[in-house]
């Protein structure tokens, strides 16, 4: 099992969320973050002073899956994710020792 | 039978009528009778009329405060500070209130001295249906005197802008109260009241033209908060963390209530439904749409984008800089107010604030105080006879007002007026900030502020976003 947490435009979210839908993927967890990596900031005016944002909102895609997909999945968000501009996010991919469904208990890939 | 009887006496009546009428008074007499009772029907409707507006512009000048300064500075604040900010502008309305039957009214609007009211009015003695010819013959006295109060309300709270977000809720209501006695008071009686030394329609011996309140509301109010602002010294972290405005969105509902109750505001300050009102209301209405343009216009220019939060300031400013001058000038003149205030403004918050560095969190110096005073200043330009013969010689023909209009002498006066509200404030808060200083402190902890004011001094969050079932 590999848990997959990328982090993509806010844009995107729909986007990505059909390309998953489409390949298999059940379930996931979205959040609405805020952060930056090279992308620089934006300036922001309030009554004539200049403000600089750096931590940009972004949406980090949260999902579990079988090893056999990762491989797709990924495909699928890189695809789905890019503008090819700088500031497209990242995609962390990371192994998961095991997955338990709280309604009855099942362990391991079945249960996601 | 019974209607038989009816008709008789009608017509036996009608019979009689000449002989009844030639039994009563000469005719001359019934007529001055008559007239009589027609001018006090006439006089009684008018006072109708103007008491209903009156009433209704008192109604609009407390929505200023709350919801409209309310909402306005509450935008303007971080997220934690927002029922603080709000509840400062929400407890003058309660506190002033009081302060103003028990003391303050008699204390501005009482006849005094040149400089202050007498005690006559304490408690409102002597404040009722009667109307007070020298005010307002029209309405009741009672009624200008909760227009008046309304007034003594919003403009504290405008200081609260200046110290936002880290004063003492317990030292905030004794610098109002005393503010609110020591400064607005005689600077309300020096304008507005009998005898007062710069009352223009009450024989003032520096008679200042302030239609609606340029020295009284917005200059006295805007350089008090300059020092206040001084005084306690920058908010944690400033100018070196951002401190942007929580909800823009908060204060664009904040401005244009603000807009619509400064139709009550400068209108109403006619006392009467008459032509003046209207003529007030109209220089209101372009001073501030000018002033839109004004401000957006030089914020364009210097940063290339035309924000929300510059349209709405642009209005304020607008509608500050109107307020002395709306009831003497005409719509051209109102234009050209407006667009100089909102681009003037401009200037002062972003550039002027920056230079000096002082954390006049809200702008309510950069807004009321450099916005009156320029107000204040341009009415003595541009007021003139023909919109309100203010200034008449014995015989009642009008006199010139401004300086376009061919009174020169008027700038000097309008000086006048702006200078003693200046020295009025900067002395006046001084002296108050001292006594509250010693007695129980400005300032909240290190620890209050960087929690924020509503937690620390009100023990509640204004938006609350747990997680339940």
């Amino acid at each position: 099992m590999i848990k997959i947490e990328a982090i993509i435009q806010t844009s995107k979210l729909e986007a990505v969320k059909d390309a998953l839908h489409e390949i298999g993927v059940e379930g996931m967890t979205v959040l609405e973050v805020r952060g930056h990596g090279r992308q620089k900031g934006h300036t922001e005016f309030y009554r004539g002073r200049e403000y600089t944002v750096d931590l940009i909102p972004k949406i980090k895609l949260e999902t579990v899956l079988p090893d056999a997909i990762v491989e797709k999945a990924v495909q699928a968000i890189v695809t789905a994710a890019r503008t090819g501009k700088i500031g497209d996010g990242k995609i962390f991919l990371s192994k998961v020792d095991d997955a338990i469904r709280i309604r009855n208990d099942e362990h391991g890939e079945g249960a996601l | 039978m019974r209607n038989r009887l009816v008709l008789g006496s009608i017509v036996a009546l009608l019979l009689a009528a000449p002989v009844l009428l030639a039994q009563s008074p000469p005719a001359t007499g019934t007529d001055s009778a008559r007239l009589a009772k027609l001018e006090q029907a006439t006089a009684d409707a008018k006072s109708s009329a103007d008491n209903g507006w009156m009433l209704t512009s008192s109604a609009l000048v407390l929505m200023m405060t709350g919801p409209g300064l309310a909402l306005f500075y509450g935008g303007l604040v971080r997220k934690k500070n927002v029922l603080a900010t709000m509840v400062q502008s929400f407890a003058m309305m309660a506190v002033i209130t009081i302060l103003w039957a028990l003391v303050s009214y008699s204390l501005a609007f009482g006849s005094g001295s040149s400089f202050i009211g007498g005690l006559h009015n304490l408690f409102l003695r002597n404040v009722g249906a009667a109307p007070d010819p020298d005010y307002a013959a029209t309405i009741p006295l009672q009624t200008f005197m909760v227009y008046q109060l309304m007034f003594a309300i919003i403009t504290p709270a405008l200081i609260t802008g200046a110290f936002a977000e880290r004063m003492k809720f317990s030292a905030m209501l004794l610098f109002m109260v005393l503010w609110s006695l020591i400064v607005y008071s005689p600077m309300a009686h020096m304008v507005w009241g009998k005898g007062g030394l710069l009352n223009a329609s009450l024989g003032g011996r520096f008679p200042c033209l302030d239609f609606a309140g340029g020295t009284v509301v917005h200059v006295t109010s805007g350089v008090s908060a300059l020092v206040c602002a001084l005084y306690l010294g920058k908010r944690v972290g400033y100018p070196k963390l951002a401190m942007t405005p929580h909800s823009v969105v908060l204060s664009f509902m904040g401005a244009c209530l603000l807009w619509v109750g400064w139709f009550g505001f400068n209108a109403g300050s006619a006392l009467a439904a008459g032509s003046i009102a209207t003529s007030a209301f109209v220089a209101t209405h372009f001073g501030a749409a000018a002033a839109v343009i004004g401000w957006s216009g030089a914020e364009w220019i210097r940063n290339g984008k035309p924000s929300a939060l510059g349209a709405i300031s642009g209005a304020v400013a607008g509608l500050v800089a109107i307020t002395p001058a709306a009831g003497f000038v005409g719509p051209m003149p109102a234009m050209v107010i407006g667009l100089v205030a909102g681009a003037f403004c401009f200037f002062m918050v972003a550039t002027v604030k920056a230079r000096f560095g002082y954390d006049d969190s809200l702008d309510a110096f950069g807004v009321h105080g450099a916005g009156g005073t320029l107000g204040a200043l341009l009415t003595g330009v541009f007021a003139a006879s023909a919109i309100n013969p203010i200034f008449k010689d014995p015989r009642g023909s009008a006199l010139p007002s401004g300086l376009i209009d061919g009174n020169a002498h008027q700038l000097l006066n309008q000086a006048v007026g702006v200078i003693i509200a200046w020295v009025l404030a900067i002395v006046g808060t001084l002296i108050i900030l001292k006594i509250v200083d010693v007695t129980i402190g400005l300032r909240v902890i290190e620890e209050d502020e960087v929690q924020g004011l509503d937690l620390s001094q009100h023990g509640e969050e204004g938006y609350s976003w747990e997680v339940t079932a």
